[in-house]
C-alpha cells in the first residue's frame, strides 16, 4: 500500500483507491477496498451508498463542490484532484468545501501533488495528501511548514495578520 | 513609508530559506524544469535570452536610500553593475547567476526588500501614482491601501496558481491617472460617495497584451473596509472560471467579456455575499495602523523663494525649462515634486548604473527625506524637495544625466528591454527609442509639440504599454525580420483608450522619419494649445495614414 502525508507531517498507509470515471456506457467498477468515486455518480446512486464508511468521493478541478451542498458530512473522505500542479482551482474548491459547505471530515489532495504546494493546500483546508509517486515523501514535513504564519485568513486561521497586530 | 515589523521580517526570512531549499532541489535534479518554473517565477527569477533575469519588487514604487545602496551593491557583486527600472515600478537585474539568487534574496531581505510574486500566474506588485501623498487633488493617500493589498496578496494560499498573471493598480487623484488603472486586471479608483464615505470604484478586466481592453466598471462604490473581501471574491471567481485551456485567453478580461461585465459583476456579488463579513473584512483600526506608516515627513517652514526662483529661471534658460517640465507642484507650501528623468539619449530608458543608484540614494537623503519613487514611465521621483534647494539640486543632477528636461514629451519614451535582453521579444525596442530621441533632439520643438506619450514594446506582451501610447510602436517579426507597427490615439489616463493601428509596419531605419511625419500632420492640423491626442480624436486617423503612406 502506498503512503500518504497528513497535515501534521506524519506518514501513514493509504488504503483508499481513486476510482476513475467509467467510459460512456460502462458501469462503475468499485474494487474490494475503500474507494473514492466521482462525486456526481455518488450523488446519482446515493441511496445505494448510504452509511458506507468505505465510500468517499472525488471532485475534479473543473467540478463544482456546490453539488455536494447539504450532504458533505455523509462522506468520510472527499478528495480533490489536481490534474496538473499548476491548476489552482482545487484550492478554491477546498476552501468552499470547508468554509461554505462546512465539510468536517477528511479532505484529501490527489493527482499531481508536489512538495512545494503542500503548505498552500494545508492552508486551504486539505488534511491528507497523496504525493506524486516520484517525490520524496520524507521532505514533506518540511515543505508543509516553510512558513510559521500567513498574512491572510484562510481555512487554517480566521485571524488575518492585520487583526493579530491590532490585538 | 512602510517599515517591517517582526512578522514581516520572519515571513521574509522564511521565504529566503524556502527558495534556497527549492533552488538546491532544482539544481540537484529533484525538481523538473517545469516544476521549478512557477516557483522561480514567483521569486522573480526568469531564464532569459542571454542570462537569467531577476525582477525585484518595489511595492508601489517606493524605495529608501539604504535600499538603493543595497541594490547598487547587489548589481556590483552579482551582476554587471547596472539595473533597469520597469513599467511595473520594479527593478530588474539582467545577469545574475541562478545559484546566487538565494543569496541575493537574503541581501534584499536585510533591507526589507524581496522578489515575491514579481512574475508567475499570481497577484503581482500593486502599483499606484508616483505622486501619492504629495499632490493636492487626491482623495486620500492610496499607499496604505496598496500595502494592505500587498500583504493580503503575498503567498495567498488560494491564488498562487491562477490561470494567468494578475495585476492591480490604485489611483486616488481626481484629475489624472498616473497608474493606468483602466488597463489593469483590477483598477481601483479611490472615490467618496454622496455621504462623503471613502471607497473605491472598481474596474475589472482591463489589460494590454494580445487582446487589449479598457476595464469596465463592475462596482461604482465599494466601501473601504470591504476592499479585501471583494478582491477575494473577484479572484475566486477568476480562479474557478477563468480559462485554463489557452494561455492567450486566460486573462480575466476574457472572462469578463465572455460573461459580460454585468454577468461577471453578478457572479462576484454572489460570491462576495458569502464572505463580506468574514474576518478578512478590514477594520478601521487596521486601516489607521497602515496609514500610520505613510504620515507626512517633517516638513519645514521654508522661506518663500518665489522671487529668487523667478530670477534663477530668468537668468538660466535650461533651469527654467527643467522647472517647467520636470518639477510639479506640491501640496505643502515651499516644497516641490521633482522627477529625475532616466531618458538621456543614448541610455536605454530606465537603465541605471550602480554608481547612479548611489547618487540617487545620496540625493534622496540630502533633498527628499531619504525616499524616492519609481514611476511606471521608468523615471525616479524625489517627492519632497524644498523649493529653495531646487537650483542646487538641478546643478547637482545635471552632470549625473538626470536633468534631461523632457518629462512627458515625445522623447520621454516608455520602452521595454526588447530584443536586446528579452527572450520573448520579436524585435529590438531600445534602438528605436534612441533613433527617435535623436530625431527630436531640439528641445524647443519638443516643447512646442507638447506632451505626447510615446510607448514602445518589442512584442505583443506589451511591457512597453504600446497600446495606450498616444503614439504606440510594436515590434513585429516578419519572416525573421524586425518590423514596427504604429498605433495612434491610445491613452492610459482617465480617458483611457486603446490605440488604433495605422497600417502596414515599417523597417527600423524608417521609424524616425515616420514619427516625424505623424508629428507634422499634428502640427498642421492642431488648433492653438490643442494636445496631440485631442487633435487625433478630432481629425481621425486618415490624415495621418495619407501622409505616412504617401
Amino acid at each position: 500500500m502506498p503512503d500518504l502525508i497528513t497535515s501534521d507531517g506524519s506518514i501513514r498507509k493509504d488504503n483508499w483507491a481513486v476510482v476513475p470515471r467509467p467510459a460512456d456506457g460502462d458501469s462503475l467498477d468499485i474494487p474490494d477496498q475503500p474507494s473514492l468515486i466521482p462525486a456526481d455518480l455518488w450523488l446519482a446512486g446515493k441511496e445505494h451508498f448510504e452509511n458506507r464508511e468505505d465510500i468517499g468521493v472525488w471532485l475534479d478541478s473543473h467540478e463544482e463542490p456546490e453539488i455536494l451542498a447539504g450532504v458533505v458530512n455523509e462522506l468520510p473522505v472527499i478528495a480533490v484532484n489536481f490534474p496538473k500542479f499548476s491548476d489552482g482551482r482545487g484550492y478554491s474548491i477546498a476552501r468552499l468545501l470547508r468554509e461554505r459547505l462546512n465539510y468536517r471530515n477528511e479532505l484529501r489532495a490527489v493527482g499531481d501533488v508536489l512538495l512545494d504546494q503542500l503548505q498552500f493546500m494545508k492552508r486551504c483546508g486539505f488534511d491528507t495528501y497523496v504525493l506524486r509517486a516520484d517525490k520524496d515523501i520524507n521532505k514533506a514535513a518540511r515543505c508543509l511548514n516553510f512558513f510559521t504564519q500567513g498574512y491572510q485568513a484562510a481555512t487554517d486561521t480566521d485571524v488575518p495578520l492585520f487583526r493579530r497586530r491590532a490585538s | 513609508m512602510y517599515v517591517y515589523d517582526e512578522h514581516d521580517r520572519q515571513i521574509a526570512a522564511e521565504r529566503v530559506a524556502q527558495f534556497r531549499d527549492q533552488t538546491e532541489r532544482a539544481l540537484a535534479g529533484e525538481l523538473r524544469e517545469d516544476e521549478f518554473l512557477p516557483l522561480r517565477l514567483q521569486n522573480g527569477l526568469y531564464v532569459q535570452r542571454l542570462a537569467p533575469m531577476l525582477r525585484i519588487a518595489v511595492p508601489y514604487g517606493m524605495l529608501r536610500s539604504a535600499q538603493l545602496r543595497r541594490l547598487a551593491r547587489i548589481t556590483r557583486d552579482y551582476d554587471k553593475g547596472y539595473a533597469h527600472f520597469t513599467t511595473r515600478q520594479n527593478v530588474q537585474l539582467n545577469w545574475p547567476a541562478i545559484e546566487d539568487v538565494p543569496d541575493i534574496l537574503a541581501e534584499l531581505a536585510e533591507v526589507e526588500m524581496h522578489a515575491n510574486q514579481t512574475s508567475g500566474n499570481c497577484i503581482r506588485n500593486t502599483t499606484t501614482d508616483q505622486f501619492s501623498g504629495v499632490q493636492a487633488d487626491e482623495i486620500t493617500d492610496p499607499r496604505p491601501y496598496c500595502e494592505i493589498i500587498r500583504q493580503w496578496s503575498t503567498f495567498h494560499p488560494e491564488f498562487a496558481f491562477l490561470p494567468r498573471k494578475f495585476k492591480v493598480a490604485v489611483n486616488a487623484s481626481e484629475h489624472t491617472d498616473r497608474a493606468a488603472i483602466q488597463v489593469h486586471d483590477i483598477g481601483l479608483q479611490m472615490v467618496r460617495n454622496d455621504q462623503g464615505e471613502l471607497g473605491f470604484r472598481v474596474h475589472v478586466g482591463g489589460g494590454l497584451g494580445r487582446t487589449p481592453m479598457v476595464g469596465p466598471v463592475i462596482r461604482e462604490f465599494l466601501p473601504e473596509l470591504d476592499l479585501l473581501t471583494y478582491l477575494e471574491a473577484v479572484l475566486r471567481v477568476y480562479n474557478r472560471y477563468g480559462r485554463r485551456d489557452n494561455k492567450f485567453k486566460a486573462r480575466i478580461k476574457i472572462l469578463v467579456k465572455a460573461l459580460t461585465p454585468e454577468g461577471f459583476a453578478a457572479k462576484v456579488e454572489e460570491e462576495w455575499s458569502h464572505i463580506k463579513d468574514s474576518p478578512t473584512r478590514l477594520t478601521e483600526e487596521a486601516i489607521s495602523q497602515f496609514k500610520g506608516y505613510f504620515t507626512e515627513p517633517d516638513y519645514q517652514q521654508v522661506p518663500d523663494v518665489t522671487d529668487t526662483l523667478a530670477t534663477q529661471r530668468f537668468e538660466n534658460r535650461e533651469f527654467d525649462q527643467w522647472i517647467t517640465h520636470n518639477v510639479d507642484s506640491h501640496k505643502h507650501p515651499g516644497y516641490a515634486i521633482v522627477t529625475l528623468t532616466m531618458k538621456k539619449t543614448g541610455t536605454p530608458p530606465g537603465d541605471v548604473s550602480d554608481r547612479q543608484l548611489e547618487q540617487i540614494a545620496d540625493l534622496a537623503e540630502k533633498y527628499s527625506f531619504g525616499e524616492v519613487r519609481v514611476t511606471h514611465q521608468q523615471n525616479v521621483v524625489l517627492a519632497d524637495v524644498r523649493k529653495d534647494e531646487l537650483f542646487e539640486l538641478w546643478q547637482a543632477i545635471t552632470p549625473m544625466g538626470f536633468a534631461t528636461a523632457n518629462l512627458n514629451t515625445l522623447t520621454d519614451v516608455i520602452c521595454c528591454p526588447g530584443g536586446d535582453y528579452c527572450a520573448l521579444a520579436n524585435a529590438k525596442s531600445i534602438p528605436v527609442a534612441e533613433a527617435i530621441q535623436r530625431q527630436f533632439d531640439d528641445l524647443d520643438f519638443l516643447y512646442d509639440i507638447g506632451n505626447i506619450d510615446l510607448n514602445i514594446s518589442g512584442c505583443m506582451n506589451a511591457c512597453g504599454h504600446h497600446h495606450v501610447g498616444n503614439i504606440g510602436v510594436l515590434g513585429v517579426d516578419k519572416k525573421g525580420q524586425e518590423f514596427y507597427q504604429i498605433s495612434l490615439g491610445g491613452s492610459s489616463h482617465h480617458d483611457a483608450a486603446i490605440g488604433k493601428i495605422l497600417g502596414p509596419s515599417f523597417a527600423r531605419d524608417d521609424m524616425p522619419e515616420v514619427i516625424q511625419k505623424i508629428i507634422n500632420v499634428y502640427v498642421d492640423h492642431r488648433t492653438e494649445e490643442e494636445p496631440f491626442l485631442d487633435t487625433y480624436r478630432r481629425i481621425g486617423i486618415e490624415p495621418f495614414k495619407e501622409r505616412v503612406y504617401a
